[in-house]
């Protein structure tokens, strides 16, 4: 057993942070539904969380009360809807230690944040008056790494193709972490800009990054960290991390749909031009041409996310009120427990580390040769909700030769009997198939 | 249970044992040879379908691929119900198929026309799967039109 849950009644049982999965439980309704005739047992959470009531109900509040448009009237719903909006902002900057509150900028997601910082670059590379910083051409370098999202992956794909600088890839290694053996080849005077995941969405892999940003600081480049997953699931603090840009999506984090965050160093927001084009991102336009205001509003072109942002505040309150530290530590006693069941399975085979150490609660795997889709449609048929399929992240499939895989992810309210729902339900697969 | 309307035995047999499975170069080296490569791109399921033909005759339909039991079930089944069928019937039966995975399980398929194909009945109420089933199927129909046998105008697919 490598288990790591430390027994009541011990000592040592009181120094790590906890909560009470139970009452966690009980703030989100959809975990009491019933799937195909069994209890719900959801272990997709990497690719959208469930949504307490106290966000469900910020996001009716909202809209029942102070539904208004923002920063741009003098009444008094357009003032409480204002105000409801910039708290929301101040909280998620405290969520995550930015040091001012104008270095959030609210997005659509995590893909569309990416995609103003490589829009950014692509908008600056022709003009001589841009921040050097973000020009880019033939002979630049940007590097990501091979256990990326398609989000982080596309973006420079077609950023490198309008500007001519060149994509260059960390490897990974068969333990499923990133290769770092090559860091001083690979970020050097011509790299830009390293993206790179902070937790992988498909090996569960939580990267170091000390390393990497050193190397990113030495050679004058700039950092982006996609903290998609790791935001929802780990303490984030971007001074610690000392990125230049972070991105993560409302969705995963216990927030709706519809609304994410850019974080950037505020001296480099400031240096960066506009992607969107159109109202409250202006300082004046005149029929002769514009000129911008400052971050955050310069990102955030028409009608945001209003009541996104607001209930994603929500969200941003219900897991402080938890505490990072105690789901964080949740998460790992869950994979630790995770992950030696699943090793009990017969011909299963882990993707990613097999140990609950510098990775998160997304475990992949393969049972067999039985293709994903069909272990996926079984298990929901026993009401067991994992994702298959690429992940959106092929280059990890191809990286280690499977066309597909399927993944178990786990949150704050997932609980150790879900575990062995799944890992009944990985019997039954194998009973239909073999 | 449900499960067993959507994992039939008939479809889990050409799964783990599919018919005419590999592609083949054709027997009648005076025919039109075309092949298609359809990728699912949601769940990365990948298969080529080649049609060998003389213009009337599907003289032979060889596939390969990798894929969900469903996809590859499906392909096994295309096989044979269409390899050595004239064209004009072959795509009456992809018609037919066609309209079983796109009606939510609404339409009863006629075993004349599907064969083994009528299995594919309780797929077609998973929305999520339907696309696996139909792959093969849409593979064969852009490969035979490659070959010079483009599905009759009144076919609509
Ligand atoms: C690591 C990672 N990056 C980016 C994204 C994209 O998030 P969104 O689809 O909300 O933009 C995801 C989520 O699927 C993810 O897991």
């Amino acid at each position: 057993m490598t288990t790591i849950t430390i027994p009541e009644g011990m000592p040592q049982f009181d120094d790590v942070p906890r909560f009470d999965v139970a009452a966690v439980r009980a703030d989100f309704p959809i975990l009491d539904r019933q799937v195909n005739g069994h209890p719900l047992v959801y272990l997709d959470s990497a690719n959208t969380s469930h949504k307490p009531r106290q966000v469900l109900d910020a996001l009716t509040e909202h809209y029942a009360l102070h539904n208004a448009n923002v920063s741009r009237s003098v009444h008094t719903l357009g003032t409480e809807a204002t105000e409801a909006y910039d708290g929301a902002r101040a909280k998620i900057a405290a969520f995550v230690n930015a040091p001012s509150v104008d270095e959030v900028v609210f997005t659509k997601n995590s893909t569309e944040a990416i995609n103003i910082v490589a829009y950014a670059f692509s908008n600056a590379s022709p003009r001589a008056d841009a921040d050097p910083r973000f020009r880019l051409g033939p002979g630049d370098e940007i590097v990501i790494s091979e256990m990326e999202h398609h989000s982080n992956i596309v973006p420079w794909q077609l950023l490198a193709e309008r500007t001519g600088a060149t994509l260059r890839w960390f490897p990974v290694t068969d333990q499923g972490r990133l290769d770092e053996s090559g860091l001083d080849d690979l970020v050097t005077e011509r790299t830009k800009i390293v993206s790179l995941v902070h937790m992988s969405n498909i090996l569960g892999t939580v990267n170091a990054t000390a390393r990497i940003t050193a190397r990113v600081r030495e050679v004058g480049a700039l950092l982006l960290l996609d903290c998609s997953q790791s935001v929802p699931h780990l303490p984030i603090d971007v001074v610690d991390l000392d990125a230049d840009f972070i991105v993560f999506t409302g969705h995963k984090m216990c927030g709706p749909t519809g609304v994410g965050v850019l974080w950037g160093r505020g001296e480099l927001l400031a240096a960066m031009p506009p992607v969107f084009g159109g109202g409250s991102m202006i300082e004046t336009v005149t029929m002769a041409g514009s000129t911008f205001a400052a971050p955050p509003a310069r990102f955030e072109a028409g009608t945001p996310p209003i009541a996104g942002a607001v209930a994603l505040g929500a969200a941003v309150d219900y897991l402080t009120g938890i505490g990072m530290r105690a789901i964080q530590w949740h998460e790992k006693e869950l994979t630790a427990y995770a992950l030696d069941a699943l090793s009990a399975v017969p011909d299963l085979r882990i993707f990613g580390p097999t140990v609950p150490v510098g990775r998160g609660g997304t475990i992949s795997f393969a049972l067999g040769d039985i293709h994903p889709h069909d272990v996926g449609q079984v298990l929901d048929s026993l009401g067991v909700q994992v994702r298959v399929g690429h992940h959106c992240a092929k280059p990890v499939c191809t990286r280690f030769g499977v066309p597909a895989m399927t993944r178990a992810s786990f949150y704050l309210y997932t609980t150790t009997e879900e575990i062995d729902a799944l890992v009944g339900g990985l019997e039954q697969v194998r009973k239909v198939f073999d | 249970m449900q499960l067993d309307q959507l994992y039939q035995e008939i479809i889990l047999d050409h799964y783990k044992r599919p018919h005419g499975r590999g592609l083949r170069d054709a027997e009648d080296p005076a025919d039109q040879v075309a092949e298609a490569h359809h990728v699912n791109p949601t769940c990365g399921d990948e298969v080529t379908v080649r049609v060998a033909t003389d213009g009337d005759v599907l003289h032979d339909i060889s596939y390969d691929g990798m894929g969900c039991s469903i996809s590859q079930a499906s392909a096994s089944v295309l096989h044979e119900l269409l390899r050595g069928r004239g064209a004009g019937e072959a795509f009456a039966v992809h018609e037919a198929f066609v309209e079983l995975m796109s009606g939510r399980g609404q339409v009863t398929p006629d075993e004349d026309v599907l064969g083994d194909g009528v299995a594919f009945a309780g797929v077609a109420r998973y929305p999520a799967r339907v696309k696996c089933a139909l792959l093969p199927w849409m593979a064969f129909k852009d490969a035979a039109a490659r070959a010079g046998v483009g599905a009759s105008p009144e076919v609509k697919a």
